[in-house]
């Protein structure tokens, strides 16, 4: 093909962009998952170069209209690329592994043999630490909005010149490393720790017992100490996005409530709440996701009766090298996340998600 | 808004604000704990006690020596991975928020969907790729990793610094004879690049952190949150208070400066 033909033969360069750039991701896919192997992944690897070549031809050949046309896709592929090989591809691998089996005990590589034993395993063997995960992930999920909503509050309407150096203050402890961070709540919470130092000091004991915070006068390894680190290194994730909803509200609407006799309580009910759900709702997947799938929490505030999903998969994984019953667990994991994404979007909307 | 003039409006006003003041007081309580010991002279191998004041710790960061080699393979780790995410993404945001063209719903939701997976079914699946490869697992693949989940950061935090971008700058640029890409590096890049500097900064600070994908995909290597993870067994040494004080005062007057120098680019353009 000469460059003049290009230059008049390109009819939909959208459609050449679009092709070559899912063509050469589920290819690569299919390569890094060996779905496709030998000589025909060398073919495929080949045809992932030359689609890639090819745009850049039509792009430097075709015409302004085919360049602005085709460019959006040039720059998506190399990252979308990435997405695919090192994203989407060891998914399916690990939906693969999941379905393997080990040889023996101490084999390393396990085979695939639709194996859906590791499934049943981790449903029959693990369904506390499945519950637990959801049941901590979702109290902590509800603390950040509960503690998160006033302070974006306070910060959107009252924060007046100092709105960034407020929101700056909410970001900064998130600098430090995060197991860092929980480890200086496990000295705080332990036995000679402040906190109970202060609370056997007000002799508030019996109380923080009876509404099941303490266990036999400690703070430390208990559920409550497990949600109340979750609670507060998922924070941040809540109060952002809280607060960029609340940007947007116009005050003007609450004082034109106001000025048709609406009470204040009924004007924030009314006007202000509303408007703000699409934060809380981004928030409240930025929080629960990974809430659910973490384990630094139960491993550093928890005893061996918290320990959430994360720390068995882990164990599993890392320790015990059982990686099939691990990627069966990841997986449920990931499907029963997904199905709540999937049902929560169903109610309040995605639009404001990304 | 106005202010309430009933009394129960402005107890309830100062309710909601001392409630804000102590949520914020809570976010810096594990912070003050982390700087106060790194000026403590523990007794034995716990830094969890205070004992006294000392400034030694702040003297020699760097005396336990496997320490800093693991803050080293982070820094490396969070600078080489930062710079590749930020270019693949900044090239994604720029194609998501300069360019209207089939597929971008479904490419936009492939992008999310990084974030949306929790880190341990990150961590795990990339680990049976390597596995499924015989691939060693360590600096390259731990690289590999905090790519895959910087990219997408970068380009949604990128894409949402430039969405009120004038792009009509490139249309003036071009109808005065500059070419697309003498146009790109002399209008486009300088404007956006204050986007693409803040996403490459947070980014370069959750690769730093991170600690649950790294696990997976690590093998032998020992970053910061792993040397602080596999030596919690035996010891808690102060100097991992000082690096982590050091962490945050380098991001805080990076963040400062940001601001700084965003106001007065703002004011420059305005004037």
């Amino acid at each position: 093909m000469t460059a003049a033909r290009v230059r008049r033969g390109v009819k939909r360069p959208e459609l050449i962009g679009l092709g070559a750039l899912l063509f050469a991701g589920g290819l690569l896919a299919a390569v890094g998952t060996r779905l496709v192997t030998g000589p025909l992944a060398v073919l495929a690897l080949a045809l992932v170069l030359a689609s890639i070549v090819s745009l850049v031809v039509v792009a430097t050949l075709g015409t302004p209209d085919t360049r602005r046309k085709i460019a959006p896709y040039g720059l998506l592929k190399p990252g979308m690329l990435w997405l695919a090989l090192f994203y989407l591809a060891p998914l399916f691998t690990l939906l693969r592994l999941s379905l393997s089996t080990l040889p023996s005990r101490f084999a390393v590589e396990a085979e695939f043999d639709w194996n859906f034993d590791n499934y049943v395993t981790a449903f029959t063997d693990f369904g506390p630490q499945f519950q637990r995960a959801f049941i901590y992930a979702g109290i902590a999920t509800v603390l950040t909005i509960a503690i998160g909503y006033p302070l974006a509050y306070v910060i959107a309407f009252r924060g007046g010149k100092y709105r960034t150096l407020l929101l700056g203050l909410v970001v900064i402890p998130f600098f430090t490393s995060y197991l860092i961070r929980t480890i200086a709540w496990r000295s705080i919470l332990s036995d000679n720790g402040i906190a109970t130092g202060f609370i056997g000091s007000i002799k508030a004991t019996w109380l923080l017992e009876a509404i099941g915070l303490m266990d036999n006068g400690r703070l430390i390894n208990t559920p409550g100490a497990v949600i109340f680190g979750l609670t507060y290194n998922f924070l941040p994730f809540m109060i952002l996005p809280i607060y960029v909803s609340l940007e947007k509200v116009d005050v003007n609407l609450v004082d034109a409530a106001k000025d048709l006799y609406s009470t204040s309580t009924s004007a924030f009910r009314k006007i202000v709440l509303p408007l703000s759900l699409p934060g809380v709702f981004a928030g409240t997947l930025l929080t629960f996701i990974p809430a659910a799938g973490d384990f630094v929490n139960a491993l550093y505030l928890g005893s061996p009766n918290t320990t959430m999903i994360g720390n068995s998969i882990q164990d599993q994984f890392l320790v015990q090298n059982n990686v099939p019953l691990a990627s069966a667990m990841s997986f449920v994991l990931m499907f029963i996340i997904t199905v709540f994404v999937i049902i929560y979007s169903r109610f309040f909307g995605t639009e404001d998600l990304a | 808004m106005s202010a309430p003039t009933s009394t129960g409006g402005r107890i309830a006003r100062f309710a909601l604000n001392a409630f804000a003041g102590l949520a914020l007081f809570y976010l810096f309580i594990p912070i003050i704990w982390i700087v106060a010991f790194s000026f403590n002279q523990p007794k034995g191998n716990y830094n969890v006690a205070w004992q006294e004041f000392t400034l030694d710790n702040w003297k020699n960061p760097f005396s336990d020596e496997s320490l800093t080699n693991a803050f080293v393979e982070s820094l490396k780790i969070a600078a080489i991975s930062t710079v590749i995410a930020t270019v693949l993404g900044s090239m994604i945001a720029i194609a998501l928020a300069r360019y209207r063209f089939r597929g971008s719903g479904g490419l936009n939701f492939f992008l999310v969907l990084p974030l949306t997976t929790p880190e341990i079914v990150l961590g795990s699946s990339l680990a049976t790729l390597f596995l499924d490869w015989d691939i060693t697992r360590g600096f390259t693949t731990v690289v590999i990793a905090h790519v895959m989940f910087q990219v997408s950061f970068v380009a949604l935090t990128v894409r949402a610094r430039v969405r009120g971008f004038d792009w009509t700058l490139e249309q003036a640029a071009q109808d005065l004879g500059a070419s697309p890409v003498r146009t790109f590096w002399k209008v486009t890049f300088p404007l956006i690049l204050p986007g693409i500097l803040a996403a490459a900064l947070l980014s370069f600070a959750l690769s730093l952190d991170d600690f649950i994908i790294t696990l997976f995909n690590a093998g032998s290597l020992v970053t910061f949150p792993l040397y602080i993870n596999g030596s919690f067994r035996v010891k808690f040494p102060p100097e991992v208070n000082v690096l982590a004080t050091v962490i945050l005062l380098v991001s805080v007057s990076l963040m400062l400066a940001g601001t700084i120098w965003g106001a007065r680019g703002r004011r420059k353009s305005a004037a």
